[in-house]
This record gives structure tokens, sequence and C-alpha cells, in this order.
């Protein structure tokens, strides 16, 4: 697995169920992004060249690569349009969700 | 010292796929994150990081969410870099080998608060590297000037009135004094340049020793941007010439970009509600400061 998955949360029942020290271990994610959205990307796979200059420079990292596609992981996407600023092809394209 | 050629090429095409800080809170659009981000990756699992007070161990640890992807610790403020050298001895001790441990602080970690404790590692010669993710201004608490905060920039502690252009004080040459303790490997970048970014990140990866990056990062919040123009701002910054890509290595400097024209400052500046309320003899006195600046550096590092 390439990258952290959404983790559903158990409220603590026992003493034993709290991490040791102040936090979960690595990678534990209780709580999506996808609220702070209000326009979310659309890919046009036509136009991507797959340059992955959207890969590299998002900020939350949830653009993939998949199979010679981009994919993004629509849970931690906060919509900020980064990618689809700098898109050299203009291939995404912020839509009002 | 690794030559340079010896070193793995990283890029997109090859870097890893797993991602180390992911599902973080940082506003949208945070070029702070976007450095953190590329240099865990191209530094791999193996890492040790260690973050002091400041925007990214704010975001990376809102608890129970857990951020970073592999081993993290938020220090005090001004105790990152000594913090990062005890990990880093502490490792060694163990009998760890193939690690890395690094340092991701902000301005005002580095240039203020955090500057004695840094300024040691870079004596001992401890083998850490300290990321210095420049946003111009102590931004988590709500943009105070620090010592990083360049000429003209309107924050809460220097307002922009009819007698001051907000901040009266010019960005203090950081590179050159971290370059002056005579370190193993220095570098500056930006995240409009994200593959010189990787690439300093990467041959900071192999040197043995204290290194020293400082990347300039942008940040909507603070700078009143739009969060799609993060990435374009910092990149215009480095056009305009208000911020240089150069390296120090083996006592010798290298200037990475040297434009014959700059783009222009005004239009930098005016895309950016922290600057907007500058007059033109504010903007001459930028103009002028930078021309001053890259006189020195053609003159001596060329």
């Amino acid at each position: 697995m390439s990258r952290p998955k959404h983790t559903e949360y158990k409220i603590p029942q026992h003493i034993n169920d709290y991490p040791t020290g102040p936090q979960y271990e690595a990678g534990f994610l209780p709580e999506k992004n996808a609220g702070w959205r209000t326009f979310k990307p659309v890919v046009n796979h036509d136009e991507c060249i797959y340059c992955l200059r959207c890969y590299l420079l998002c900020p939350d990292g949830t653009i993939m690569k998949d199979n010679g596609k981009i994919k993004i992981d629509m849970d931690y996407c906060k919509g900020c349009g980064v990618c689809a600023h700098e898109c050299p092809k203009d291939a995404i394209e912020m839509v009002k969700e | 010292m690794t030559k340079v050629l010896d070193i793995p090429k990283v890029n997109a095409k090859n870097m890893t796929e797993k991602e180390f800080f992911y599902g973080h809170k940082a506003c949208a659009g945070c070029g702070g994150s976007i450095a953190v981000r590329l240099a865990l990756k191209v530094l791999g699992e193996r890492t040790y990081s260690a973050l002091p007070a400041g925007c990214m161990s704010a975001v990376g640890f809102i608890y129970p969410q857990m951020a970073f992807n592999s081993n993290a610790i938020i220090t005090t403020f001004p105790g990152s870099a000594s913090m990062a050298a005890g990990i880093a001895a502490g490792a060694k001790a163990l009998g760890q080998k193939d690690f890395k441990t690094v340092v991701f602080a902000g301005d005002g970690g580095t240039a203020d608060i955090g500057f004695q404790a840094l300024s040691g590692m870079i004596d001992r010669n401890d083998d850490v590297l300290y990321i210095c993710y420049d946003n111009e201004a102590y931004m988590n608490t709500g943009i105070q000037k620090s010592g990083l905060t360049p000429y003209g920039t309107k924050t809460t502690t220097t307002p922009a009135g009819k007698n001051i252009p907000g901040t009266i004080t010019h960005k203090k040459n950081l590179f050159e004094i971290i370059a002056a303790h005579d370190i193993a490997y220095a570098a500056t970048a930006s995240i409009g340049y994200p593959q010189d970014f990787i690439n300093k990140v990467n041959k900071a990866k192999h040197v043995k020793g204290a290194t020293f990056i400082h990347v300039y990062a942008s940040c909507p919040t603070g700078w009143g941007t739009p969060t799609e123009t993060s990435v374009e701002i910092a990149k215009d910054a480095v056009d305009a010439g208000l911020i240089f890509l150069a390296e120090y290595e083996d006592g010798e400097y290298k200037l990475n970009r040297n434009p014959k024209e700059f783009k222009s400052v005004e239009e930098y500046l005016k895309k950016q509600g922290r600057f907007k309320h500058m007059s033109d003899a504010d903007i001459q006195c930028v103009i002028e400061n930078r021309d001053k600046k890259w006189e020195r550096m053609r003159k001596n590092w060329l």
C-alpha cells in the first residue's frame, strides 16, 4: 500500500485502547479533509500527457499514478486548484461540487 | 565526499509512490507542505523528522490524526537542531545504518529562535539535514514579522500606514550566514522549481555531516494570494530576482540560476495582499536592494 488510508475512529473503551505516548501510530487518519473543498478537480485523460507536474506539486499528495494515468484521492483533496493552475495542457478543470 | 555523478537521480517518474506526509490539516494550497512532502519522498522511509513549533508541526500532529508516516517528533522551539543532533547520535549508538535525520523548521524557527542550536549543530558537524521552509513570517501564530520578512511586508506586528510601509528591514542573509560556518553543503531553493529542490535534497541526503537547505515556500493565507497560484508565486519570486538559487559546497559558492533579465518586481508584489499598499518609492527601494545584492553575488560567486 503506497499511502495511508482513512481509519475508522473507535472511542476508547479501555485504557489499553489509548496510544502509548501522546499520538497514535504513524499514518493513523481518522478524519477526512474532503469537507474543505468547494471546487473539485476533474481530469480530462485525453488531454493529459502524464508529465506528473501535478503529482509533484499537490500540497496534499492526493494525486497518484495508476497504470499510466493520474488518479485523485477525493478523501484528502482540499480543492486548492494548484494542479489545474500548473497543468501545462489545461487537462484538469475545477468543477463546483 | 560522494561525487555528484554517483548519486542516483530522483524525479517524478522514479520517486517512491509512498506518501510520508498525508492527511495533514494545512491550509489549501500550502507551499510549506509541498516542501515537506517532496523532501520526505526523496529521503525515503528510514527518516527521522524533528519539527519545532510552526505550521508543519501544528498541521501534522492534530490528535488523533497522525499525518506523518515515518518517525516524527515535535521539538522545543529553540532546540530543534540540537534535538535532531541527539536523534542522529542515538540512532548511531544503536548501530542503525542507512538513515537520515531531518529538521523542518519555519523561517522564525531558523533565523530567529532556533538559530543558536542550528549554529551549534553545524559547528559539531552532526549528521543532520536542516530544511528551513521560508514563508517570510510567523504564519502559524497569525502572521508576525520574523528575521526573514522582506521590506514592505504588512504583518500584524508591522502594520502598514501613512508613515511606515510595514516592515522596514530587509531579509537576513541567512544562506551566507550558514555558509560562513564552513558547512559541508548548503543550498537555497524554491518550490516554484521543484526538480531543483528535489536534486538539492537528494544531494544533501548523500552528504555525511551537517547540511542546510533554505526553501522558499509560499503561504496563501499570510500572503493574501489565491490558493491555486501558490507555486506560480514562488516561481515569480525567483524570476524577479528577489530569491536566488545557489549552492555552497567545498568552500565555494555556486549560483545555479543567473537570469539575464529579471521579470517585473512590481507585478510580483502587486499579486499579493501583503504588498498591496506599497508606493512606487517603496518598490524602488526593493529593486535597489535586489540590484545591490545581485551585483555582489555576480562579482564574488561566478
